[in-house]
């Protein structure tokens, strides 16, 4: 039975509540670290690894913002394991690619404290810095989204989080519940063992449960599934040939920053930078020969296509791919409608739980016999 | 007009499907010439990439033949292939590119006649369905 303890805060004061949270599990020793998101001293918000407890004042859990995602930091940290307990605060998104990255064995959460953060959505970097200049705080944001509104006159929430059905984590040992949870009040949920013991050691007592949360979960899942089927019929429209496809990927200059962002691309190599793809200039000239002409950079649809193949099974839809393109194409609804179809033909979905079996991983002799339509 | 003679990559398990195809040539059973074989050495190599390259280099099919699961040298490489046919088909189907394009096959290196028949079948289907949507592309849009 999962436990809560009510956080009640004054104005401008939620974030000071939370790091005496986050303070009084370090100093009992809950864990050695938390990864937390935190402002930066004049704007901005980054995730930071706190190992000091007078260094977790200035958290900002709730903030709408995720420059980079932390699922790839929660990589770098657990990789090659430090053997200290991290407590990790992150988005349900992040959470579930990390789940994707545990089962590729490139997160190990043997030391991990799992923290998920309720998230109404979050605005692109260079929005964030434009609401914070507005006077926008973690509050302001979660009182209007709470009211349903997350546009502010100048910034709105990402594409990608406006077809989010994910705003709570799952598979995590501790929530921190802002959803439903009523003005100047969030909630710390203690779901797993683990996470009873650290929210004990914090110094919160559990007590009232939050009665408005689950019926405003639903209600949020419920316009968001409805926004994510529109969104996916619209872009199966426009991208339903390669023709549309091509179109839709038009600006593209080969960059990659989208593999780069996207926390779900695994290979510790890509492919499309190594040898494989430096060609000679022959090698160039004979495929211009061929076709009378090259478009240059070449291979721009056979990457995108190549990288569908490879991380549409574990997309989680974080739309880190259309904040990374710097060339403003709108890649998440091309890849999450890829990812509905992939994942739906395995019966898998990506974060969902550790157990299941990444469908590339394995094989049985006697399924999808329809692929070859052969009976012997 | 001459009629549409479509282009079909196939890739071939050294072991089982390209053995069925010498068996077919050996046996003078004639199939369609539009097949271009790749030999590989299982149809468990056969990468994503290769498929998505052939197709986007204009082929209007690609078969990959591989053994009978229970039968491949390496125990297990055809049962590989048929789950990243299935991704690949996934891919693929939602931009114009279905099954009927993108087939994989079982055949016994004993099955130089089902060889030919499936040749025969893939060519004469493919030139029922038309060249490929791929071949509308421009170059600069690749």
């Amino acid at each position: 039975m999962a436990k809560f303890a009510k956080l009640s805060f004054k104005k401008d004061e939620l974030n000071k509540e939370l790091a005496g949270f986050f303070k009084g599990m370090l100093e009992k020793g809950a864990v050695d670290a938390v990864l937390v998101p935190m402002a930066q001293p004049k704007k901005g918000v980054r995730l930071a690894l706190v190992t000091s407890p007078e260094n977790a004042a200035k958290v900002d859990p709730f903030a709408p913002v995720a420059a980079v995602s932390g699922a790839k930091i929660a990589s770098s940290l657990t990789s090659r394991p430090s053997g200290r307990k991290v407590a990790m605060v992150l988005r349900p998104c992040e959470i579930r690619a990390v789940i994707e990255l545990v089962k590729l064995k490139q997160v190990v959460l043997d030391d991990v404290l799992l923290i998920g953060v309720d998230c109404y959505g979050r605005y692109e970097n260079t929005d964030f810095a434009k609401f914070q200049e507005k006077g926008g705080t973690s509050e302001s944001f979660l009182e209007n989204a709470q009211a349903g509104k997350t546009a502010t006159q100048d910034v709105d929430i990402i594409g990608a989080c406006k077809i989010c059905e994910f705003p709570t984590a799952e598979g995590v040992d501790m929530r921190l519940c802002a959803i439903g949870s009523g003005s100047g009040t969030v909630f710390i949920e203690a779901v797993t063992k683990r996470g009873e013991e650290a929210l004990e050691k914090s110094g919160l007592k559990p007590g009232e449960v939050p009665a408005g949360r689950d019926e405003a979960v639903k209600k949020l899942v419920a316009g968001r599934t409805e926004a994510r089927d529109k969104k996916f019929e619209e872009i199966r429209k426009e991208v339903g040939t390669f023709e549309g496809l091509a179109d839709k990927l038009s600006a593209c200059v080969n960059c990659y920053n989208c593999r780069v962002a996207c926390p779900v691309c695994y290979c510790k190599e890509c492919v499309f930078v190594t040898d494989t793809f430096r060609h000679t200039g022959e090698q160039f000239m004979m495929w211009a020969d061929k076709a009378g002409m090259l478009k240059m950079p070449n291979d721009t649809l056979f990457y995108h296509l190549t990288r569908m193949t490879h991380m549409s099974l574990f997309c989680v839809g974080c739309g880190q791919c259309t904040s990374a393109c710097p060339n403003g194409i709108d890649l998440m609804p091309l890849f999450r409608a890829c990812a509905d179809k992939t994942q739906a033909r395995f019966n898998y979905k990506a974060g969902r739980s550790v157990e299941e079996e990444q469908p590339m991983a394995g094989f049985k002799p006697d399924e999808l016999v329809e692929v070859t339509g052969q009976v012997k | 007009m001459s009629e549409f003679e479509p282009k079909i990559v196939a890739f071939f398990c050294n072991w089982c499907t390209f053995t069925a195809a010498d068996l077919a040539g050996t046996s003078r059973l004639a199939y369609p010439p539009n097949l271009k074989i790749i030999r590989v050495m299982c149809s468990g190599m056969v990468d994503p990439k290769f498929v998505l390259k052939a197709f986007l280099n204009g082929a209007d099919g690609v078969l990959i033949g591989g053994c009978w699961p229970g039968d491949c040298h390496y125990i297990n490489g055809n049962l590989k292939a048929r789950r990243r046919v299935a991704l690949l088909t996934e891919v693929l189907k939602q931009y114009g590119i279905g099954e009927e394009r993108f087939w994989l096959r079982w055949i016994a290196a004993s099955e130089g006649n089902m060889l030919r028949e499936i040749a025969a079948d893939m060519t004469a289907k493919l030139k029922q369905l038309g060249p490929s949507p791929l071949q509308n592309i421009a170059q600069m849009a690749l």
